[in-house]
């Protein structure tokens, strides 16, 4: 196997994370430059400046190289392909879109280094989706990790934000270090750290089982842990709770794209079925292993985090839940990628992630701004919004059906190429279950929207939205609307290439 | 990738979705534009439905079904695998998601073109009939008008992606426009209720379609959606053979139908799932139950029929034969419950439960008689049900109770609300000369006839007159059903006037009249010239007998 050496083509691969570093550094430098009262203007700079590079991503001139020694580049390090293109491309719009509804949280508007801080992790995360070598998916994970447990105990003076950022981390280093143990084994087992590399190695060393299992599956822990998956989510609804709702937003779109961008990568590439090979002589198969796991961890997660949500009361701890069980769906899509050759699965979770990246960032926008005109994140305090600000419970409306599935939201297409995958596995029993769960899901996601409707409150003010979450709230949801209509047939198409690119090991 | 537009279809799905977004960015303030846009909306849409219905030519569908027909008598043609297309008049064609073989393609044949005018008629009054709401006007009509555009795409709907897109999307204005404008006492429950199970039916049925298509482009290398391209698919017996290898019993047909047909027959109230349908009925504001009962409960009866008989023949000749018992039930359960109601609008919650029985029992009958019948009692019944949920809704925003032995001798003050719930009444009973009877009467002979492929030696109830029994039980419920009719309108219309419990009863508006002429004239109309109707159902159900081998 051959890297690119082509100094260009790795300046292009990673251009956009060159472009965020100078950036964060813009900011950084601006934040001491800028007198006080302008500082809350760094949240457009950082916001825009986001979704250009995002943006950017489209130029003819940084697509991808067709083969894979010409997609794999830094000596290995990063792999530019497309997968890695739409990971990307949605972490960067959720870090972007997270800046500009940071622009109305008091304590974090005004204040440089937060936003420099939010960069950086985007950045982390960006890269997670392109790493291609132990090292620098390790590298990326903990540059996206350790921003965001700073991020999220931000608000110091804030109890429950220091016990969010505390317990995160500690939640986060410990999940890390079990991960970081079962690379270190696999590293030991075969010499090598490059992932495609690694997986030839592992498929034909010969290796006893049981070591290599051990290893896959502190992995599959460290995962667990960034996707939330159950039993690994219980830090997730008290740091969701805690932790600033623009960082909120940000842990559950950006962190747990990239994650599941670098799963479907490192589950296929380092545990690869035997027919993506073309191996001459008989390998071992570990896929099956892993495609067990995450069907166990598939069900529960979704099962446990629909039934969990039905008894909240608090709107982030809500989202909280209903966001582990849509980690769950996606987790359908991961189960299908072993044995569906038509890159059905892979595609189902590239599309999936990326409605969700903006369905979610609407819906935390949405309470971020009731919360500030109210004081409370409580559901029952929901009441009367839809009258408040009529466009408010449009844009709630519109978040909470694209959760539950419900057209013309994307989330319905979503839940549709999810469930279309597994079929195509021969997992028809998995799409059963995700189909009972998705019942139970609308159930709460319709309380909400009804609380919203019809209850009174005790407030009739206007609710009135300032420009940034304007344009957050006007981009999220025009993207969850024509992602569901007019324009699925694009975003699929670029999610199947994604799904693709996945498959070619060699 | 366009390739036929004809754009009258796609202008009908359209209006109502334009109308919903120019009512959203009115004020709070423009009540009147509001009512006026919505009425403008469903009007046009009526105008273009009566184009679609005339316009529907019942020969080119013959033509095309009699070929259909023939391919199937024809062993020669049979053996070599020749297949018809299924027709549709007035398609629009557009590729929407290539890849995944979903196109938006619409299209009416001989059993939806029906449909559509129905659904055009129900909205239509809908609107007048909701004139006098106050409350949030704006955001009734807008969801009221998005409804309606859900329950077109479905009769509309040839790509069986879009059927499904449509189905859900009519889900979340139903709730809306229960929860909030709905009866406060019940409303929240019974909206979610109703949600809840329409859900699970539609999502059910959804597995079994993914599992159809990948096995007709596994089969024939094509992925699509496209109801044509599956009928086709079908045809061929792509779907007869064992589903999982092994057991070459459970074919895929035989697997799959009851999943389908059972999950879009939720909708269609269809016993033991019937249960949401009389509380929804009863918690929704009257425009809501007449679209509800009218129009909606149609929508599961025909996706069932588009979905479950007519791409699975065999699972229907299968299965079949055991749902009809439960539409039997529906149909004299249904007529038992409606008779101890108190509440006037639940009797008419547990008709519309009753009769939807016998659009089952049509469908059941897989001969052409008794699904031409199916296809009248599904338009005959969707304009008395709204008819009656109209009246029933005049009435109790006057008296503001439904309670029918406190009610009486409203036919003075409302003398046209008594008429238009007589001729309903009438109707319901399958009185000659008026709609009912000529859907249900040919499904009763359609019931007697048994289906095409009796006597099959393999047929262990061919013993006795097994389809005969069942139209012998059925009967009962016909009886019933006068029985509670005729008790609701002596004791709502006739007898004592209480003027002392009921001082200020107001007269009807004008709308209200409009809305209610425009029912009953369709009813009328129907009953004295039914081969406006029959022929155009016949030519729709004809191909579908012909894959059933009747």
């Amino acid at each position: 196997m051959n890297f690119s050496t082509d100094v260009q083509a790795s300046v292009v691969a990673v251009l956009p994370e060159i472009l965020m570093t100078v950036l964060a550094v813009v900011v950084l430098g601006l934040d001491v430059l800028w007198p006080g009262e302008r500082r809350r203007d760094l949240g457009y700079l950082a916001g825009f400046g986001l979704l250009a590079i995002a943006g950017m991503i489209w130029l003819p001139g940084l697509a991808p190289q067709k083969e894979l020694s010409g997609q794999l580049v830094f000596g290995g390090m990063v792999r530019h392909d497309e997968l890695a293109e739409i990971f990307r491309a949605m972490v960067i719009v959720a870090g972007g879109l997270s800046c500009l509804i940071s622009m109305g949280v008091p304590r974090l508007r005004d204040r440089g280094d937060y936003y420099a801080l939010v960069i950086v992790s985007v950045i982390g995360a960006s890269l997670m989706s392109a790493a291609a070598d132990l090292i620098m998916v390790f590298i990326a994970l903990e540059t996206a990790s350790i921003t965001l447990y700073l991020l999220a105990g931000y608000l110091r003076d804030d109890d429950r934000s220091a016990e969010a950022g505390l317990k995160y981390f500690l939640f986060g280093a410990f999940a890390s270090a079990i991960m970081l143990y079962g690379l270190s084994l696999l590293y030991g087992f075969t010499g090598e750290t490059n992932l495609y590399k690694l997986g030839r190695a592992l498929a034909a060393g010969d290796l006893n089982d049981a070591p290599v299992l051990i290893a896959m599956m502190l992995i599959v822990v460290g995962f667990g842990f960034k996707i939330s998956a159950v039993p690994f989510h219980f830090w997730t609804p008290d740091v969701y709770e805690g932790a600033p709702t623009p960082i909120t937003s940000l842990l559950s779109t950006a962190s747990k794209a990239a994650s599941f961008g670098l799963l479907l990568r490192f589950l296929l590439a380092v545990f690869p079925p035997p027919d993506l090979l073309d191996a001459v002589e008989s390998v071992t198969d570990y896929s099956e292993y892993w495609v067990q796991l995450v069907v166990v961890m598939s069900v529960v997660t979704m099962s446990l985090g629909n039934l969990l949500a039905l008894v909240q009361t608090n709107i982030k701890r809500l989202l909280a839940y209903s966001s582990i069980a849509q980690a769950g769906y996606m987790l359908i899509g991961v189960a299908a990628i072993a044995t569906d050759r038509s890159a059905d699965g892979a595609a189902a979770v590239a599309f999936y992630m990326f409605m969700y990246v903006l369905t979610n960032t609407l819906a935390f926008g949405v309470v971020i701004i009731f919360s500030n005109a109210t004081g409370s994140d409580q559901i029952s305090d929901l009441g009367g919004l839809s009258r408040r600000n009529r466009w408010l419970g449009l844009a709630m409306t519109l978040a909470l059906l694209s959760l539950a599935g419900i057209p013309p939201a994307a989330g319905f297409i979503g839940k549709f190429l999810v469930f279309r995958a597994a079929v195509d596995a021969n997992l028809t029993w998995l799409a059963l279950v995700g189909v009972i769960n998705v019942i139970i899901g609308l159930y709460y996601y319709l309380v909400i929207v009804k609380v919203m409707y019809m209850n009174d409150s005790p407030d009739d003010q206007p609710i009135t939205v300032s420009t940034p979450y304007g344009w957050a709230l006007g981009i999220s949801a025009a993207g969850v609307l024509l992602l569901g209509t007019l324009l699925v047939s694009p975003l699929i198409n670029w999610a199947t290439d994604a799904a693709q690119s996945l498959y070619v090991l060699l | 990738m366009v390739i036929t537009f004809s754009g009258v279809l796609t202008g009908i799905l359209l209006t109502p979705v334009i109308g919903a977004i120019v009512i959203l960015l009115l004020d709070d303030e423009s009540k009147e534009q509001a009512r006026i846009i919505a009425a403008l909306a469903t009007g046009i849409t009526l105008l273009l439905a009566l184009g679609v219905f005339l316009g529907y030519s019942v020969d080119d569908a013959n033509a095309a079904a009699t070929a259909a027909a023939e391919a199937v008598t024809d062993e020669a043609a049979a053996a070599e695998g020749e297949v018809v297309e299924p027709y549709f008049a007035f398609e629009d064609h557009v590729q929407w998601v290539e890849s995944l073989g979903i196109s938006w393609h619409l299209g009416v044949d001989g059993i939806s073109a029906p449909m559509v005018l129905l659904t055009a008629l129900a909205g239509f009054a809908g609107v007048l009939i909701s004139w006098g709401i106050q409350d949030r006007v704006r955001e009734f009509m807008a969801f009221f008008l998005l409804l309606v555009a859900g329950v077109y795409g479905v009769f509309m709907a040839v790509d069986l992606f879009v059927l499904f897109f449509f189905y859900e999307l009519s889900i979340f204005p139903m709730y809306f426009l229960i929860v909030i404008w709905g009866w406060p006492v019940t409303r929240e429950y019974a909206a979610m209720k109703l949600t809840l199970y329409i859900l699970i039916g539609s999502v059910v049925a959804l597995v079994g379609l993914l599992a159809l298509y990948f096995k007709a482009g596994a089969a024939t290398g094509v992925y699509s959606f496209d109801f044509v391209d599956l009928n086709i698919a079908a045809q061929q017996g792509v779907f007869d053979t064992p589903f999982l290898g092994g057991w070459s019993a459970v074919t895929t047909a035989r697997l799959w139908f009851p999943a389908i047909f059972i999950g879009f027959g939720v909708l269609a109230g269809l016993w033991p799932f019937h249960n949401w349908s009389p509380d929804g009925h009863v918690a929704a504001p009257t425009a809501v139950s007449m679209i509800h009962a009218g129009v909606l409960m149609k929508l599961g009866a025909f996706s069932a029929l588009r979905v479950g008989v007519q791409l699975l023949p065999e699972g229907a000749k299968a299965h079949l034969p055991w749902i009809i018992v439960l539409a039997a039930v529906n149909v004299v359960y249904g007529a038992l419950i409606a008779m101890r109601q108190r509440d006037f609008k639940y009797v008419i919650g547990f008709s519309s439960v009753s009769h939807m029985g016998l659009v089952t029992m049509g469908f059941a009958t897989m001969n052409l008689t008794g699904m031409t019948g199916a296809g009248m009692q599904m338009f005959s019944h969707g304009v008395m049900t709204a008819l009656f949920f109209a009246c029933v809704g005049m009435v109790y925003d006057r008296a503001h109770t439904r309670d029918i032995p406190s009610l009486g001798g409203f036919v003075q003050k409302l003398p046209m609300v008594a008429v238009a719930f007589i001729v309903g009444g009438f109707v319901s009973m399958g009185m000659p000369g008026l709609s009912g009877f000529v859907a249900e009467f040919p499904i009763f002979i359609g019931l007697w006839k048994g289906p095409g492929f009796m006597p099959d030696p393999d047929w262990v109830l061919d013993s006795f007159n097994y389809y005969g029994a069942i139209a012998l039980i059925t009967a009962l419920g016909i009886i019933i059903t006068a029985a509670y009719v005729l008790r609701v309108v002596g004791q709502v219309f006739f007898g004592e006037f209480d003027s002392k419990r009921f001082p200020h009863i107001t007269t009807i508006t004008l709308y209200d009249k409009i809305a209610l002429g425009l029912l009953m004239f369709w009813l009328v109309l129907l009953g004295v010239y039914p081969r406006l109707m029959a022929p155009m159902i016949e030519s729709g159900v004809r191909p579908i007998v012909s894959m059933l081998g009747g």
